[in-house]
């Protein structure tokens, strides 16, 4: 019966949302995720626009980092987890039986805090996944993909002379493009981004930042990071966490000028860590 | 906001901020008192005081704008931080202004003292300064206790002043007519009248910074006017 209820209100959120021609990508409802006994979230509802920056914020251990790897099923290998409630792509339930989680990834790609570039020539890092998933008939094809990939990640220019050279070689900032470039290759919608500029200097944060504002024309983007400027300045819509709670929902610009609950306003002016 | 701020100097800074506030708006009052009361008693020297005077509101306002700019750049205030500071910088020209139009009365009586006095209407002036008064007053308590209730009213007594001043307009339209060489000086109390009507515009406006600042919204509604003395005309006769 309350399931129902949540359906409903969610309805109506998309009708609402639709009329602004903006539909959801990706609609969370009731999650519940625990890790053993203890429960990482708590009835999360979230409703995640199309062609946007969404940013997950809160402070250490709230549960925005779970809710992300919710997305793409990146908890389904950690020992223990359990996840209740439902969460849909496109619609889609993803943890519906029989769907088959290598392409569910494919759809929603990730992006990690450490750039991981494999060690591999740079473009067999971007060539990888797409070989995976038999997405080029040919070598021609392939260096297509390659390309373009390292094109919409704004690598192509640095790395073009040396697409042979190890993608471990390049700079922080660099291969975190890589890792970008390489999760794009696989023509994903969703890509989810896990504090991905916590290890860059800000000349490359930039770069990404900058990266992440083109990318959103094409693909939609869930952000979690620590650093509330950059929330403020690449995202138009915030989630903010605590305690394994959804506290507050909305536009970005709301909620770091006028938040309406007391635990967001302390915590976007730096009240609570 | 009940909690305090992890880093400290960040509570600091912010309330900083509010007390020269605080300090300037009790000078830009206290200017606004002792310019019409030295017009009322013809005292030059008081006058002379006033106009001295406002040199420390305007030093209080550079300051501010430093401070808002120090605290913009190196603490990137959000929420309600970021409207504290905002606030304080729009609230801080408010009050510069008041002092100038303070400042301008002075000036003005320092001329009016050396001519007849006209009729009665210094104390009329008085009256709607008085009124004014007690608006500074109100508006900056609520500044203080981030009162949106006092604030919206402050901005709602403008009306009143608004009334005086075209019900002032039309007694010095009156002595004008009655005797041409109430002229110059009439006319300089038509600016006096005009400067204690433009304080209380000032004040309505710190008054809507006060509502933005504790809700995040300015006031929806729009607020009553009354000031016809653009329209007023006296028939001869």
């Amino acid at each position: 019966m309350e399931l129902a209820i949540h359906t409903e209100v969610s309805d109506k959120a998309r009708v609402d949302m639709q009329g602004l021609s903006l539909p959801h990508k990706v609609t969370a409802q009731g999650v519940n995720v625990y890790y053993g006994d203890k429960q990482a979230l708590k009835n999360v509802n979230l409703d995640i626009p199309s062609n946007m920056v969404t940013a997950l914020i809160g402070p250490s251990g709230c549960g925005k980092s779970t809710f992300l790897r919710c997305l793409n099923r990146m908890n389904d290998v950690v020992d223990g987890c359990r996840i209740e409630g439902s969460i849909t792509l496109d619609g889609e339930d993803v943890y519906a039986r029989g769907v088959d989680v290598v392409h569910l990834r494919a759809r929603v790609g990730m992006v990690f805090q450490k750039p991981n570039p494999f060690p591999k020539s740079i473009y067999d890092n971007v060539a990888y996944g797409p070989r995976i998933h038999g997405l080029a008939k040919n070598r021609t094809e392939m260096d297509e993909i390659v390309l373009t990939s390292l094109e919409k990640a704004g690598l192509l220019d640095e790395v073009r002379d040396r697409l042979e050279a190890p993608g471990t070689g390049l700079s922080g900032g660099q291969q975190q493009r890589l890792c970008i470039a390489r999760a794009i290759a696989v023509e994903p919608e969703v890509i989810l981004m896990d504090e991905p500029c916590s290890a860059l200097d800000p000349i490359a944060t930039a770069k990404i930042e900058e990266l992440i504002d083109e990318l959103k024309q094409n693909y939609t983007i869930i952000m979690v990071t620590h650093s509330m400027q950059q929330a403020a300045r690449v995202s138009q819509k915030t989630a903010f966490f605590h305690l394994g709670e959804l506290v507050e929902q909305g536009d970005t610009t709301d909620i770091f000028t006028k938040p309406v609950d007391e635990r967001t306003q302390a915590y976007v002016t730096g009240r609570i860590g | 906001m009940e909690h305090e701020h992890i880093v400290t100097s960040f509570d600091e800074d912010l309330s900083r901020l509010d007390s020269i506030i605080a300090q300037m708006g009790g000078l830009a009052e206290r200017q606004l008192a002792d310019a019409v009361d030295a017009l009322n008693r013809r005292d030059v020297t008081l006058a002379q005081k006033v106009i001295e005077t406002d040199k420390q509101i305007d030093l209080l306002e550079e300051e501010i704008d430093n401070f808002t700019i120090r605290v913009l750049a190196l603490r990137q205030p959000m929420a309600d931080d970021l409207r504290a500071v905002v606030v304080a910088l729009k609230i801080a020209a408010n009050l510069e202004r008041i002092g100038d139009y303070a400042k301008n009365v002075a000036k003005r009586t320092l001329t009016l003292s050396t001519m007849e006095p006209v009729g009665n209407a210094t104390a009329s002036i008085q009256r709607m300064a008085r009124q004014v008064q007690s608006m500074i007053k109100n508006v900056l308590d609520a500044y203080g206790a981030h009162d949106i209730a006092k604030a919206d009213d402050v901005r709602m007594r403008d009306e009143e002043v608004d009334l005086m001043h075209t019900s002032l307009f039309r007694e010095l339209l009156t002595y004008m007519l009655e005797d041409p060489r109430n002229i110059t000086a009439c006319t300089h109390l038509l600016f006096v009248a005009k400067n204690v009507e433009r304080i209380g515009d000032h004040v309505t406006s710190i008054a809507e910074n006060v509502h933005f600042l504790v809700s995040g919204e300015m006031p929806a509604d729009e607020r009553p006017k009354n000031d016809l003395s653009s329209e007023t005309v006296i028939e001869e006769g």
